[in-house]
């Protein structure tokens, strides 16, 4: 196991946010982490990486190179910064060479004269795939991935998600992927772990865990109908 | 002829260390534009009030009471932001409310000008030594924290997995803030050093393609703004700090111009 969690509970100002989760990840796998808004999938993320206290216990095997690209990272931010998509690689701790950035950049499909461009002025789609070149390329063993499309388009959306997995099969990172976008979860998947706001979890193969019953229990009333692909 | 003498060396000393603080000024500001921490600078200039009021009325010298009472404010504000979780702009409008009370209540009035609008005329040689020297830390300093506050400020968490320890370098970097702002109340006052910290950075971002020539440009547009300032300011015998950012929001419109023009 690279990760193992038990009765992992987790408190945000006095409110339960987290309560009594056990899983387990292997090396190499994809799990996706469901649920609606409000369920603390950001929260169990930033828990697992140490960011947060916690009670229970949270083992990872040995030590390892995390890359995250945490929610909400969006362009809004660096909208009006005169920050080059260059200079935006700078900012990593690790000096990374311009030939690798190069080789990243081509790998999640962007040309090359993006570098030079203000990172605030990509397009959706493209700063996605810019971050995700950013994120992959110090080489992380593990990534975290919150809610990665935020704002993509769903032509975006698909890609981002094919390219995913297009590069977990080359190189053997193991994914944790934050989502609320049912559809890829059983493409890529290898285990799902779903939250709701209820404090109702489950743990396990797509397949197996989400029938409309159990969707109905995470999501409650907020998706009726699911069409499985 | 002693006092042409005496002038122009003044106004040499006053240029020399203008152009220094307007350079150091501009250069944190692209970093506190981009923290949205601009607005910080103005309560912590306040903060300087009560420091200056002891100054006048132990009759020390200015600098020597404004450095720690900004110091120990940065400091608290750093604290207070680790504890509490608020944001930075809230805190420094607490710490705004406080500087200015206690000055007030001990800065004698008829003296406050010199708190206002900053007293860089009469600057000596040894205060413009000092001005150079720590101008040269600061921004070695600042270039050390740069690329890791701009992550910092992108996303805090981000940073934290790239492996910044972000309380460290938000000190350090609230102390250069300090720092700055310090020497910002020399040249211009408690009141415009905020301007001198805002401008530059704004003006240069109007025009630049990346983040090298925005730090480039506000650096020369911070400078140009003092120089200029200091020298128009002389010949129109007014004012130098009111002078100073004049030339800066002078500056400013240009770059409007440009920048709608291109």
């Amino acid at each position: 196991m690279l990760l193992e969690v038990e009765k992992l509970n987790v408190s945000l100002g006095g409110n339960r946010i987290i309560k009594n989760l056990s899983f387990g990840v292997k090396k190499g796998e994809i799990l996706t982490i469901l649920g609606p808004n409000g369920a603390g999938k950001s929260v169990l993320v930033k828990t697992l990486l140490g960011l947060i206290p916690y009670e229970g216990k949270i083992k990872w095997e040995g030590k390892m190179k995390i890359g995250y690209l945490p929610q909400g990272l969006n362009q809004l931010k660096m909208q009006k910064s005169p920050l080059t998509v260059q200079e935006f690689f700078e900012l990593k701790n690790l000096s990374v060479k311009l030939s690798e950035i190069k080789i990243f950049l081509e790998l999640v499909g962007l040309e090359t004269d993006v570098l030079s461009q203000k990172a605030g002025t990509l397009s959706g789609g493209q700063f996605q795939r810019m971050l995700l070149a950013w994120v992959l390329v110090s080489k992380p063993d593990i990534i975290f991935l919150d809610e990665p499309t935020t704002g993509v388009d769903i032509a975006g959306d698909k890609t981002i998600y094919s390219l995913l997995y297009e590069i977990k099969q080359k190189q053997n990172i193991t994914i944790f992927l934050i989502t609320h976008d049912l559809n890829i979860v059983y493409k890529h998947s290898d285990n799902v772990l779903c939250l709701s706001r209820r404090g109702h979890t489950c743990f396990g193969p797509p397949k197996e865990m989400l029938d409309k019953k159990a969707l109905e229990q995470i999501f409650g009333m907020e998706i009726k109908y699911y069409e499985h692909h | 002829m002693n006092i042409i003498n005496t002038t122009t060396m003044q106004i040499i000393l006053s240029l020399i260390s203008g152009i220094f603080i307007g350079g150091i000024s501009a250069y944190l500001g692209t970093l506190m534009l981009s923290k949205k921490m601009t607005v910080v600078a103005g309560p912590l200039a306040h903060l300087a009030f009560p420091g200056v009021a002891i100054a006048l009325v132990f009759g020390l010298s200015i600098s020597t009471g404004v450095f720690p009472f900004v110091v120990l404010g940065t400091i608290l504000i750093w604290y207070l932001e680790k504890k509490t979780k608020l944001p930075l702009e809230n805190l420094s409008a607490i710490i705004f409310a406080l500087g200015v009370g206690i000055g007030l209540l001990f800065l004698p009035i008829d003296k406050a000008e010199e708190a206002l609008v900053g007293s860089i005329i009469s600057i000596t040689p040894g205060e413009t030594f000092f001005v150079i020297i720590l101008s040269i830390i600061i921004f070695l300093v600042t270039r050390y924290i740069y690329k890791k506050v701009i992550l910092i400020n992108i996303d805090e968490d981000l940073a934290k997995i790239e492996g910044v320890k972000v309380s460290k370098y938000n000190l350090i970097y609230l102390l250069s803030v300090a720092a700055v702002v310090s020497l910002g109340v020399y040249l211009v006052g408690a009141l415009i050093t905020v301007a001198l910290i805002a401008l530059p950075p704004a003006s240069a971002k109007n025009i630049s393609s990346s983040f090298r020539s925005y730090k480039m440009w506000a650096i020369i547009f911070g400078m140009i703004s003092a120089m200029g300032g200091i020298l128009i300011a002389r010949w129109l015998e007014a004012p130098i700090g009111p002078v100073v950012v004049l030339t800066g929001v002078a500056i400013f419109l240009l770059t409007m111009i440009f920048k709608s023009r291109a």
